[in-house]
């Protein structure tokens, strides 16, 4: 805009006053030279505004006036509502954390060798289209470990941490084994010297048995001792829940505890190969027989970073990704552009390294961390591909944003082209402001 | 540079007027094909990757009939609805498109934008029935060729998975909730559930609806003519917790149901080892992932199986030929389209099936194919996919109406009456109500 008034004025000042000149030159030659300018944006700017502007006041099919309805509907409806909350939670966060990153990143890679090496690094992603760089997230963002590279980085942490068991996916065969493979499981049968326990457990895949198991047995009683055996409670067809039969292998090197009446611990041991396991010198009384939950434990089966809950910053982390380099290449070049004496001068007055970033860089980098942010306030307003490329179907609605609502109404099938008009012309005035204070930048520093 | 055009302009008309000159010696001849028929159409449709080629194929038959008519085929993906209403707002549309949706069509035919084709009513009829000549007509008016169909009540599940637990594949709704136990027994997920876009979810519950409720209480809902509070609705969902109301059931949990596209729902039974045992899915679940298994040894399927003794009924769906822009050579192509050695193209390079009544059913090149495609013809009742029969907004839109909706349910299960009001809000918004 500022560019259009400058070269409107150019001519006239610039004419020699000395000669009167005819009505040609004064304005033809300004014609000429605006004209496919002016033509452009007439086509391509001011039409479709006035039409949009128009359209929103029809209804679906175009044809009746109706008034305000459209914008109405805009901020009744629920989920065109959540569109407008997730734009403004866009606009609190990323703005600020694109500048904040970028300055941070600008500081310190003048500090460290090789930052040409970071500043591409870090810069790369500008490189890709926004589209796909929604599409490399939302492989990475993928719930299965096996599949997305950050629930990957995690598993190996966490399974590090926290190993999985033996059976992370058993379930109790009857219901005399109760628990939970979370907080372990009990056998209910109380056992006294002599018992005999049978621990049933299915849900194990028959690839998964260790290749030492062989077919489970019940074990004889012990005198004075408490025997049993865990076993898996499966053979094709079923079978009969409960029963050890022909063809069910025993589940080896299981721990099983005996637990006393009070539930203390009073004993440990290991399963054979045929899944059977034996207390010796049980003194009397009542006990029961459990396998603890670490023997179940589950290997992390991945966050679901593409799920409702997480989808928006999920989508933000990898916005704020891209956009970063961006802001360290504008503040870097800001940065190089401060006069060093300053920075000198306050260190030489014993000023810290964090006060001289306080006091000094930031106040001083102030104008272009603000061109920084105000670009990144209009580009956050219409952010569209990248949530359309990360979030699934099924969590579109959960991510959703002013430009995709938009898309959505007027292509995505429901093809309400006069509510998507009113949501455009909505977003239309949200920028309107922040275009109106850059200008104004714009014409103070000229 | 103009001289240069007009050069080639007039070329193209001599070649034209000798081409034409060419074509009137065995013009009328009774093969359908004719060279007196010249022009460039434009067609859209969904499908990609093999089924593009096949396709191609098929069009290739076509320009071999009519060597003067130029085809351009643009597949639209998934996107095809939200293409072509663009295209149609613009002003621009193809020449020819090939829908998935009734509702879509009925639309496109209220603005006129679509061109009545009843020139062909007759031969559809002849060659498909009735059933399918009303299906692509709206008040009367033939507007639409179908034709390709889809049988959408199949499960697909992995002989190994059924092997390993030692079960058969299940004809009635408690054999096959037994069997998904058995299977969980045996340490195999049972079910792959893709709900990502979210219309695998409403086939599944179309298949239950329409054993549960009925073929009319079917056709009901379909129109709208009774809610989606409606008890039918509540019961066929309850129906659908055996298999959604459990995380356990499903490969990933719910989580990781919600998450999974349609092509991965498939991949997920058609791997070794299994991710998950069965999937219900259309007989186009071959074509839409790669995999090591071989047909009847490694992945088979089985008919959606009865609820309470309900007939066997085929719930289905089926692209529709439609016409923007009306010309010899359009006209032309979908005539060629009724007839069956249009459908045999494809049917002999599989992953098709066809509603033409009078395709032989061993040109199917497959025991597979030959099960999902004759089913189609031996149910009792056969009804189309009930979403695609909605406003598009409601029935046929990503994130948004029943797609949304069915989403949700698999969300929280337990929402029965939250999740039917809903339904019936955007209904109503739908139906304009």
């Amino acid at each position: 805009m500022t560019e259009m008034t400058t070269t409107v004025e150019a001519p006239e000042r610039g004419l020699p006053p000395a000669r009167e000149p005819g009505l040609w030159q004064r304005y033809g030659i300004v014609v000429i030279f605006l004209a496919p300018a002016l033509v452009l944006l007439g086509v391509w700017i001011v039409y479709p505004t006035i039409s949009t502007i128009h359209r929103s006041f029809y209804d679906r099919s175009g044809d009746n006036f109706i008034g305000l309805d459209n914008y109405r509907t805009l901020f009744s409806d629920a989920t065109l509502r959540k569109a407008i909350e997730n734009n403004l939670l866009w606009l609190l966060v990323v703005p600020a954390f694109v500048t904040a990153i970028g300055l941070v990143f600008a500081v310190l890679i003048e500090r460290i060798r090789f930052s040409v090496a970071f500043k591409v690094a870090v810069f790369m992603p500008m490189a890709i289209s926004l589209f796909a760089a929604g599409v490399i997230w939302r492989l990475m963002y993928e719930k299965d470990p096996d599949q997305g590279t950050v629930n990957a980085t995690i598993a190996v942490v966490h399974n590090r941490v926290q190993p999985s068991g033996k059976l992370p996916n058993a379930l109790p065969s009857t219901e005399t084994v109760t628990g939970s493979t979370k907080g372990g499981l009990t056998l209910n049968t109380p056992l006294q010297p002599g018992s005999v326990a049978q621990i049933g457990l299915t849900g194990i895949l028959e690839s998964s048995m260790p290749p030492n198991a062989v077919q489970a047995v019940v074990p004889e009683p012990l005198a004075g001792g408490i025997t049993g055996v865990v076993w898996r409670d499966f053979k094709p067809g079923g079978g009969t829940p409960g029963k050890v039969e022909q063809g069910e292998l025993g589940l080896p090197n299981v721990t099983v505890e005996l637990r006393d009446d009070g539930g203390r611990r009073v004993g440990t041991t290991k399963t054979e190969d045929n899944g059977t396991f034996a207390f010796d010198d049980v003194q009397a009384g009542t006990y029961r027989a459990a396998i603890a939950s670490d023997t179940f434990a589950k290997p992390f089966d991945g966050i679901s970073w593409l799920g409702a809950s997480l989808i928006t910053p999920s989508i933000m982390m990898a916005y704020i990704w891209v956009w970063a380099g961006f802001a360290m290449v504008v503040i870097a070049a800001g940065l190089a552009a401060i006069p060093r004496d300053l920075l000198e001068a306050a260190r030489t007055d014993g000023a810290s390294e964090w006060a001289v970033f306080r006091r000094v860089t930031v106040p001083l980098l102030a104008p272009v961390l603000t061109v920084v942010f105000i670009t990144m306030l209009i580009y956050v307003l219409k952010v569209f591909d990248i949530v359309i490329s990360i979030a699934p179907g099924s969590s579109q609605d959960d991510a959703n944003v002013i430009a995709l609502a938009m898309w959505r109404t007027s292509f995505g099938g429901v093809n309400d082209f006069g509510l998507g008009a009113a949501i455009a012309v909505f977003l239309f005035l949200l920028v309107i402001p922040i275009l109106l204070l850059n200008i104004r930048r714009f014409r103070r520093e000229a | 540079m103009r001289r240069r055009w007009l050069v080639s302009a007039l070329l193209v008309g001599v070649v034209a007027i000798v081409a034409a000159g060419c074509g009137g010696d065995n013009g009328g001849s009774s093969s359908g094909g004719s060279t007196d028929v010249t022009g460039s159409i434009s067609v859209m449709a969904t499908w990609g990757g093999d089924e593009q080629d096949s396709f191609q194929a098929v069009i290739d038959g076509f320009t071999a009939k009519y060597p003067n008519v130029t085809v351009k085929y643009t597949s639209g993906g998934d996107n095809l609805a939200t293409l072509l209403s663009t295209a149609v707002e613009g002003g621009n549309p193809p020449d020819l498109a090939a829908i998935a949706q009734p509702g879509l069509m009925t639309d496109f035919a209220n603005k006129g934008a679509i061109q009545p084709i009843d020139q062909l009513h007759d031969q559809i009829v002849s060659e498909f029935g009735q059933s399918i000549a009303d299906v692509g007509s709206v008040d009367g008016t033939q507007y639409a060729v179908m034709y390709k169909a889809a049988n959408k009540s199949l499960v697909w599940y992995n002989v190994s998975a059924f092997d390993q637990a030692g079960i058969e594949p299940p004809t009635t709704w408690d054999d096959l909730t037994k069997d998904a136990s058995t299977l969980k027994a045996a340490g195999i997920t049972p079910w792959s559930v893709g709900v990502d876009v979210g219309w695998p979810i409403t086939d599944l519950f179309e298949n239950v609806y329409i054993r549960t409720a009925g073929a009319d209480m079917y056709d009901k809902l379909a129109k709208h003519e009774i809610p989606w509070t409606d008890q039918s609705v509540k019961d066929a969902l309850t129906v659908m917790q055996d298999i959604v109301g459990d995380s356990g059931n499903m490969v990933g949990g719910t989580e990781g149901a919600l998450q999974t596209d349609m092509p991965t729902s498939v991949a997920n039974v058609f791997t070794d080892p299994p991710k998950g045992a069965m999937v219900t899915i259309g007989d186009f679940a071959p074509g839409v992932t790669q995999t090591t298994l071989d047909p009847v040894t490694g992945y088979a399927v089985f008919t959606f199986p009865s609820i309470d003794d309900s007939p066997p009924s085929v719930v289905g769906g089926g692209d529709l030929f439609v016409e923007f822009k009306k010309s010899d050579a359009a006209d032309a192509f979908l005539e060629y389209l009724t007839t069956p050695e249009a459908a045999e193209i494809w049917v002999k390079r599989g992953g098709f099936s066809s509603p033409n009544k009078n395709l032989d059913v061993s040109v199917y090149p497959d025991e597979i194919t030959k099960q999902t495609a004759s089913a189609i013809g031996e149910a009792d009742t056969f009804r189309f996919d009930m979403s695609d029969l909605q406003p598009a907004a409601f029935g046929g839109t990503p994130g948004q109406g029943l797609f949304k909706e069915f989403s949700d349910f698999v969300k929280s299960p337990n929402d029965i009456d939250m999740i039917t009001q809903q339904m019936e809000a955007d209904a109503k918004k739908a139906y304009g109500g």
